[in-house]
């Protein structure tokens, strides 16, 4: 994927050199993990930043380099881009976190926005969605949809991010069907459709009639239609192409507010650092469409869920729970702080296998 | 830990189709190299046919039609690299390079109106009596078509250029491209067929990802499969039978390692992530003892003046 790396970023410098005239607009500036046409988590960060366009016209210009693979060559397309003059760059991936750290050193004019991370500085702000309240909605559908009470999970990277949303959907499924098993397998990428399918096909071979998914392709809902009788959610978009089967629901990122009021934060200068976690409640994170092939009281039991986590009255990490070696973790009652989440590395109890480290 | 949640049948009859792409593109590649000329563009025919086989696919309701387009659409993709290396004269690894950036940026291009829709289904051929023997049935005579005719080229392959004059001329080509001239042969046009051969295969195996193993369009969806088909002939040491070996157990054990994640085996994931690297790099060059070298003539530039 390097050469895909070299092209975009040929391209990218033509791009800003034409564009290099209009000193007064703001330029916003976007690194990408994946292709935008991949359906999920790319696309909608691209739908974000199309909204920006959208709602400041004329005043902004942005530019995106995309399929940016996590390591040196993120550096080289951030310093790329800060060279050419954005005054604003957002990088949307867990491996971007010491690449934007080290840039935003050499460029401290420039204001950085580095997503799912948590390492922030005086230009470095992190944000991030709390994907796993709607994987806590899942969670709840997979369990009670499940015949064979096996649930495959699709992880990319074994980071806070993901296992986080592996034990949310985990903990939720369990409390409506305590016969469920997890079976999880780790792709190691966010984005490779025939990795991504393998993995999905394997688990459906392996027992598994519910899929759930952390990488970004819409490759195990295909794997998934080609079995039959097996679920899947659409995962950081809709994916509702492959409504109402095999995709029952999905999690919807919606970055396109925040992406408008931080460019306008730019644009008046009132722009400082911090750390923003958003979830259900403000509209971060969205469920799709819960379609009609799950019963029409798992439906209202899951909107339910969803409505309490988005007024707060439910936290998705309420105890009594443990970890998977047995030891206390949350009394009844209690709930996680933020900090745990963020850093989570173990599973909950009954959880099956290790964590790679 | 559970092995007996795998079931070797469907394992086996997984990794063919797993290895089916890799297969196509390097058997392709091979007759290309063969002729003594090294195209580094497979990355780039392979997803150019991926999206030229699944529009048509869509277009046409066919998917065999798809499959003749994808051949096409890697074929005619090579032909740039056929202007490029053998009338400019250009640096071959540069062209290649160039080819693979070049088919990336064209294909996303191509393919912005067909993402998140399904192609038609080409079905597995299920002849009577024999596909139902258990065990053998699913793993030799339950596949899509494709699976076979990748088999079939490598077959071909290895016959012409075994048994034939044909093959004998590509040989000679590819290892000494002066004495081919001396003797008369057209190196310029053996080697235009050669390379565009080699993008028909890669076309294909890109439609075999889009079309079958997937199924869907979606940008960079081959994923370097054509670097590992570039990097599977030189360690089959330029042997038809052994990029089909190396394809295999490549597919193989990309198949086994997501098995034994879900089986819960406990071998640390990492090295079940890079296990089909390896272990089809350690028995392809411990096979290579053989001495078996490249073709003389491989990434040099032929010109008649020379």
């Amino acid at each position: 994927m390097k050469f895909t790396t070299l092209l975009t970023s040929a391209a990218m410098a033509l791009g800003l050199a034409s564009g290099a005239m209009a000193e007064d607009k703001t330029k916003v500036g976007f690194v990408y993990v994946g292709p935008v046409g991949d359906g999920g988590w790319t696309y909608e960060h691209d739908k974000g930043r199309q909204a920006v366009e959208k709602e400041f016209g004329d005043k902004v210009e942005t530019v995106f380099v995309e399929s940016v693979p996590e390591g040196p060559d993120a550096e080289r397309v951030m310093t790329q881009m800060a060279l050419e003059g954005a005054d604003l760059i957002f990088t949307t991936s867990f491996g971007y976190m010491d690449p934007t750290i080290n840039v935003a050193k050499k460029f401290p004019d420039v204001k950085f926005e580095h997503a799912t991370g948590y390492k922030t500085a005086d230009n470095v702000s992190v944000y991030s969605a709390r994907f796993y309240e709607g994987r806590a909605v899942q969670g709840h559908i997979a369990g009670k949809m499940t015949k064979s009470n096996i649930i495959g999970y699709i992880g990319s990277y074994p980071i806070p991010e993901v296992i986080r949303g592996i034990n949310s959907a985990y903990i939720h499924a369990k409390k409506v069907n305590p016969d469920v098993e997890f079976k999880i397998v780790w792709a190691y990428t966010w984005f490779d459709p025939a990795k991504e399918a393998d993995a999905a096909t394997v688990l459906i071979e392996q027992g598994a009639d519910v899929i759930l998914q952390h990488t970004d392709s819409t490759a195990p809902q295909a794997a998934a239609q080609e079995a039959g009788n097996v679920i899947t959610f659409g995962q950081a978009s809709d994916m509702s192409e492959y409504a109402p089967l095999p995709r029952v629901s999905s999690i919807i990122d919606n970055w396109a507010p925040y992406y408008i009021a931080r460019t306008k934060a730019v644009m008046d200068g009132t722009w400082t650092s911090s750390n923003t976690w958003d979830g259900i409640g403000a509209g971060m994170v969205e469920i799709g469409e819960i379609s009609d092939a799950v019963p029409a009281d798992v439906k209202e039991e899951a909107l339910a869920l969803k409505a309490a986590l988005a007024d707060g009255s439910y936290h998705a990490f309420t105890g009594p729970l443990k970890k998977q070696d047995g030891s206390d973790w949350l009394a009844e009652g209690e709930t996680a702080d933020d900090g745990t989440l963020a850093g989570m590395n173990f599973y909950v109890e009954g959880l099956e296998g290790e964590i790679p480290q | 830990m559970d092995l007996g949640e795998i079931n070797p049948v469907l394992l086996v009859a997984s990794l063919m189709v797993a290895a089916t792409p890799l297969l196509l593109a390097a058997i392709g590649e091979l007759v290309v190299e063969k002729a003594g000329v090294l195209n580094l563009g497979v990355e780039g025919m392979m997803i150019v046919g991926a999206i030229s086989g699944f529009a048509i696919s869509v277009e046409t309701g066919s998917p065999w039609l798809g499959f003749v387009a994808a051949a096409i659409g890697g074929a005619v993709l090579s032909l740039l690299f056929v202007l490029l290396t053998q009338f400019a004269l250009a640096n071959q690894v540069a062209s290649g390079l160039a080819l693979t950036l070049f088919g990336l940026g064209f294909s996303a291009l191509m393919g912005q109106s067909y993402v998140g829709i399904k192609p038609p289904s080409m079905g597995d051929i299920h002849i009577p009596l024999i596909s139902d023997i258990p065990v053998v049935g699913p793993i030799l005579f339950q596949h899509d078509p494709i699976l076979y005719v990748g088999i079939a080229i490598t077959a071909a392959v290895w016959a012409v250029l075994k048994f034939t004059r044909l093959g004998l001329i590509l040989r000679a080509v590819g290892e000494n491209h002066d004495a081919a001239h001396a003797l008369g042969y057209k190196v310029i046009k053996i080697r235009i067929l050669a390379i565009m051969f080699g993008g028909a295969c890669a076309g294909l195996g890109g439609a075999y990802i889009s079309l079958i193993r997937v199924p869907q369009w979606t940008e960079g969806m081959t994923a370097g499969v054509g670097w590992i088909a570039l990097a599977l002939v030189v360690f089959a040491s330029w042997k038809p039978w052994r990029v089909l070996l190396g394809a295999y157990l490549f597919g193989g054990i990309t198949v086994l390692q997501l098995n034994l994640q879900a089986a819960g085996v406990a071998i640390p994931v990492e090295y079940l992530a890079m296990s089909p690297y390896i272990i089809t790099i350690l028995v392809l060059v411990i096979l290579s003892a053989d001495k078996s070298s490249a073709p003389a003539s491989l990434g040099r530039t032929f010109h008649a003046s020379h």
